[in-house]
């Protein structure tokens, strides 16, 4: 293998696993340090950077970090990464000093938000610090999109939300609620310079079964819309037997929120076997605790019907293959109920777009947008979030919103809109002195610390209480603990070493090997420990200087603690801190002080 | 010293060992010594021979003296038995528990210092009574623990860390060995594992002293130009033309073609040593020819490692010595003590 570019930002940044698999490149090693040190503000600020809403993703993101975390790959259980960004966001004071600053003067530049959802609100956040004018237009009352209408407040309190919106209008966005926008044509009329598509994916899939349109009354809701309803007030009551179809994150929502309006018998009904269900495993354990039963293998067949109103379903019983590709029918069953909650997706819907704009459409009626500049086919319209690819989560459309901003900007700089600014990455060692390190490298054995949730007896009093209570300072505090500083990257100077082995002796994980050069596959049959992870880079050093064979270090399972550093004779070894450069529309235009390097105030004070 | 204890991470691709065991379960505590220096290699390579041995560490006995070289048993096989005794005296301490209890796996770890200038005499006679144990040499040339004065086995023209150079004749171990009688005869180095971890498994298959000289380099007083046990000089002056395998007794054995000429030598327990690639002539029964090949190479300037000299069909110091065939330890008071009635039957016999 050639030697390992190590100064390409991505190859240590792949090495970080919560941060590469983040859709919006959280630094979350060092968000959590900072945490351990009692810094909440930093912390809370260096989430904002990148993902906007912490306190919001602290309690909702469907964390794609945890199942990445390199802790899992140690003792089975990930850090509890997305709780401690929650515990930041918690405990941080008043952070609107460190804002950036909005300049008076505007930089003549127009654009249009539709929707204030996140993306559209990350699009607002990245815009206004350079002086644009941005104008916001919202079907609701309030903002916050689908995080306000589909997330019931008992996971996410209004306040959270609301502060967390509300710093990004109050950098002066031009908001305008019970805005719905019926007609592209007329927006583009108004010659905005940009406009931005946030609209998420606000249609509920449906489910034609015999009987779904035959009521006089209305117990046959569709999910998203009835979650909204909640949401805005104007349900308060659901039946006592309440069915829900479907086993995705939504359903988990619509299943938690019928047992707080009244639901005391609630099924969820799937088709499949659990494996295959699509919700977080944590949203099924937490329904599961609020005694809603999880019935698997029953595929809908009819809503059955009594004078009009709704008595109950028929189910098919299934029988799946391995797989579950092919199903036998075993029995038919009839369900009683009094509603029924259809969750089985949502979709998107551009009613309001005229065809004959020039905005392409695509397979399945989906505006055709780039995937890296988020521009439709219509230059200066951009789409993000779930109305750019079809539904995904809030950490994807700020992702989104980061990168169409980015765009807008070029746009209006008349840059092109391709040359996307590249990754950059700092990386400085952490050597304090002998055998000292400016972090913990000591492995923590502490198990994944479990969350606490209000009393059973009292979570139903009302819909707006906020089920998990958060870590407490003893549970934060172990759970820092308990990360692995990936971001710590062992870098290795192959002209210092003189090949001793003290390296290899001391790695408690066994990842390093001195060994002759060859190809990947080849190489990986001669580490010291057995190659479990191909997906995981090989660190491969030049020839060493005594008998040209190269040090290849397996970054799988690697704990960083730094022991091969305080045994290297010739310090050919160092533990040095790695942080990626993201490019943001910001950065562009205002100097950014990297959040890390940011004193605090009483740090200026002393 | 680390700032930290080498973690005891619970990885589940960590494979075991026959008797399911981890590599971890045959560590021991976090190694003093520089970092850098030779004696860990060789610390971790008795730690991979005794994990691929699969030998349960209750039944290993491991014993120093005094040196750099004696504080290594703490860092290998934490569950074994260990015994840390005075300077040069190792090996009379390990032959007395040999006497006792001939049931364990014994492994001495000495230096150069310790056992070729105060303990020379206990190990040559140790040698002659062919005591049944593994005795590494960690051999630097130096005393590293007095700040790197010349040992004896300092090669003359080699230099101190501040220039003067050595003028006594050093006394090579393997050679020693060979005109004490010994039975098997290796030397190897710290920076290649892969010659010595089939060495120190063919050393524990040994019926006898198997004496292995280990050069392990002094990285802090002996690792500079001019030394002549260096890093780098073993790596320019190594001649490893005795390439050696061990092939347990479990295992089946597959010949691949080129082994088809290599010498086998069949050890006590049923298990193989293999030498592959071994020099025209060369026999390692042949006590002669292998002393003149080691005196040929270091006319050269170069080290002869491998397994050098190998002999099964000596007696060790139970059977010299026509012991019982199970630990003395075992043997119930009564018969050790038969009383004074017995005593006297036995006097009244020398009457």
């Amino acid at each position: 293998m050639e030697p390992t570019n190590d100064r390409d930002p991505n190859y240590y940044h792949k090495v970080v696993d919560c941060q590469w698999a983040c859709p919006a490149h959280t630094d979350v090693p060092g968000y959590i340090r900072l945490i351990a040190q009692g810094r909440f503000d930093d912390a809370y600020m260096l989430n904002r950077e990148s993902n906007v809403f912490p306190g919001v993703l602290g309690r909702t993101c469907d964390r794609p970090c945890e199942p990445a975390c390199r802790r899992a790959r140690v003792d089975g259980s990930p850090v509890a990464i997305c709780r401690l960004k929650r515990v930041a966001a918690d405990l941080r004071g008043e952070i609107s000093d460190r804002l950036p600053a909005i300049p008076e003067q505007k930089n003549s530049k127009r654009v249009a938000c539709i929707g204030a959802g996140p993306s559209a609100l990350t699009v607002a956040n990245d815009l206004m610090p350079l002086g644009y004018e941005v104008v916001m237009f919202e079907q609701f009352d309030r903002p916050g999109g689908l995080m306000r209408s589909n997330i019931p407040e008992f996971r996410l309190p209004a306040k959270v939300l609301d502060d967390e919106t509300q710093v990004i209008l109050d950098m002066g966005v031009d908001i305008r609620y019970n805005s719905p926008i019926t007609s592209l044509k007329a927006l583009l009329e108004e010659k905005f310079d940009a406009i931005f598509v946030g609209v998420g994916a606000p249609r509920a899939k449906g489910l034609e079964l015999p009987g779904r349109h035959d009521e006089d009354d209305t117990n046959i809701h569709s999910g998203i819309d009835w979650l909204e309803s909640v949401a805005f007030g104007h349900v308060d009551k659901i039946g006592r037997r309440v069915l829900i179809i479907g086993v995705g994150n939504t359903a988990m929502d619509c299943c938690r929120s019928s047992r707080r309006l009244g639901g005391t018998e609630i099924k969820v009904m799937a088709r499949r076997p659990r494996e295959y269900f699509k919700a977080s495993t944590w949203e099924l354990e937490d329904a599961e605790e609020e005694g809603v039963e999880i019935i698997v293998n029953h595929a809908p067949k009819r809503f059955l019907l009594e004078d009009g109103k709704l008595v109950g379903m028929e189910f098919d019983v299934l029988e799946w293959d391995e797989g579950a590709v092919h199903s036998k029918v075993l029995d038919t069953v009839v369900v009683p109920c009094d509603d029924v909650i259809l969750a089985i997706g949502q979709e998107n819907a551009f009613p309001w777009i005229e065809r004959d704009l020039g905005l392409e459409f695509g397979e399945w009626d989906m505006p055709v947008v780039n995937e890296v500049t988020f521009q439709s086919t219509l230059p200066g319209v951009f789409f993000g979030g779930d109305a750019a690819f079809g539904p995904k989560n809030i950490i994807w459309a700020v992702a989104h919103g980061h990168q169409a901003a980015l765009s807008i900007h070029a746009l209006c700089s008349g840059e092109s809109l391709d040359d996307r600014p590249a990754l950059g990455m700092d990386i400085s060692s952490t050597k304090m002195g002998m055998n000292e390190w400016s972090y913990h490298n000591d492995y923590n054995p502490s198990p994944r610390q479990k969350m606490v949730h209000i009393e059973l007896s009292k979570r139903f009093e009302s819909l707006e209480l906020e089920v998990e209570l958060g870590f407490s300072a003893e549970q934060a505090a172990r759970e820092v603990q308990r990360c692995l500083n990936c971001d710590v990257q062992t870098t290795f100077k192959a002209p210092l070493c003189i090949e001793c082995d003290a390296c290899i002796d001391i790695c408690p994980v066994q990842c390093l090997t001195i060994t002759d050069n060859g190809e990947e596959a080849d190489l990986r049959e001669r580490l010291s420990a057995p190659s479990v992870n191909p997906t995981q880079s090989l660190y491969v050093s030049a020839g060493l200087p005594q008998t040209g064979r190269v040090m290849v270090k397996d970054e799988n399972v690697c704990v960083h603690c730094g022991l091969c550093a305080e045994r290297c004779p010739t310090a050919a070894w160092d533990m040095e801190e790695f942080e990626l450069l993201i490019p943001y529309a910001v950065d562009s235009g205002v100097l950014r002080i990297p959040v890390r390097r940011a004193k605090t105030k009483s740090e200026v004070g002393s | 010293m680390t700032s930290i204890t080498k973690p005891l991470i619970p990885l589940v691709s960590l494979p075991k060992n026959e008797i399911g065991l981890t590599i971890r379960d045959y560590e021991g505590a976090v190694s003093t010594l520089c970092a850098g220096c030779g004696h860990d290699s060789v610390t971790a390579a008795i730690t991979h021979t005794f994990w691929e041995l699969s030998t349960p560490p209750h039944t290993i006995a491991k014993l120093s003296g005094i040196g750099c070289s004696s504080k290594t048993p703490t860092y290998f096989v934490r569950g074994a038995h260990g015994f840390n005794s005075a300077h040069g005296r190792m090996v009379t301490i390990a032959t007395g528990a040999n006497a006792a209890n001939r049931e364990l796996t014994y492994i001495g770890i000495s230096g150069d210092g310790d056992s070729l200038s105060i303990g020379i005499g206990h190990l040559a006679h140790a040698i002659r009574r062919n005591v049944n144990m593994i005795y590494i040499i960690e051999n630097n040339g130096v005393y590293g623990l007095t700040k790197g004065q010349f040992s004896a086995s300092a090669d003359i023209g080699s230099r101190l860390k501040k220039g003067e150079p050595n003028a006594m004749a050093p006394i090579d171990p393997v050679l020693l060995g060979l005109s004490m009688g010994a039975t098997f005869l290796a030397r190897s180095f710290s920076g290649d594992k892969a010659q010595l971890v089939p060495i120190l498994k063919a050393a524990a298959a040994h019926n006898g002293l198997a004496l292995v000289d280990v050069i392990s380099p002094c990285v802090t007083f002996n690792d500079h130009e001019g030394s002549t046990k260096s890093y780098r000089f073993m790596r320019e002056h190594e001649v490893k033309e005795i390439e050696t395998d061990f092939v347990p007794i479990r295992k089946e054995i597959h010949k691949s073609l080129d082994e088809n000429d290599a010498t086998e030598v069949t050890m006590h327990d049923g298990s193989v040593v293999r030498f592959r690639s071994v020099p025209a002539g060369y026999d390692p029964y042949d006590r002669q020819k292998v002393e003149e090949y080691i005196r040929e190479r270091r006319s050269r300037g170069e080290i002869a490692t491998g397994l050098l000299y190998v002999d099964e069909s000596a007696l060790d110091v139970h059977e010299l010595n026509n012991t019982p065939e199970y630990a003395l330890n075992t043997v119930p008071y009564e018969k050790l003590c038969p009383g004074s009635v017995e005593l006297a039957k036995m006097m009244t016999s020398f009457r």
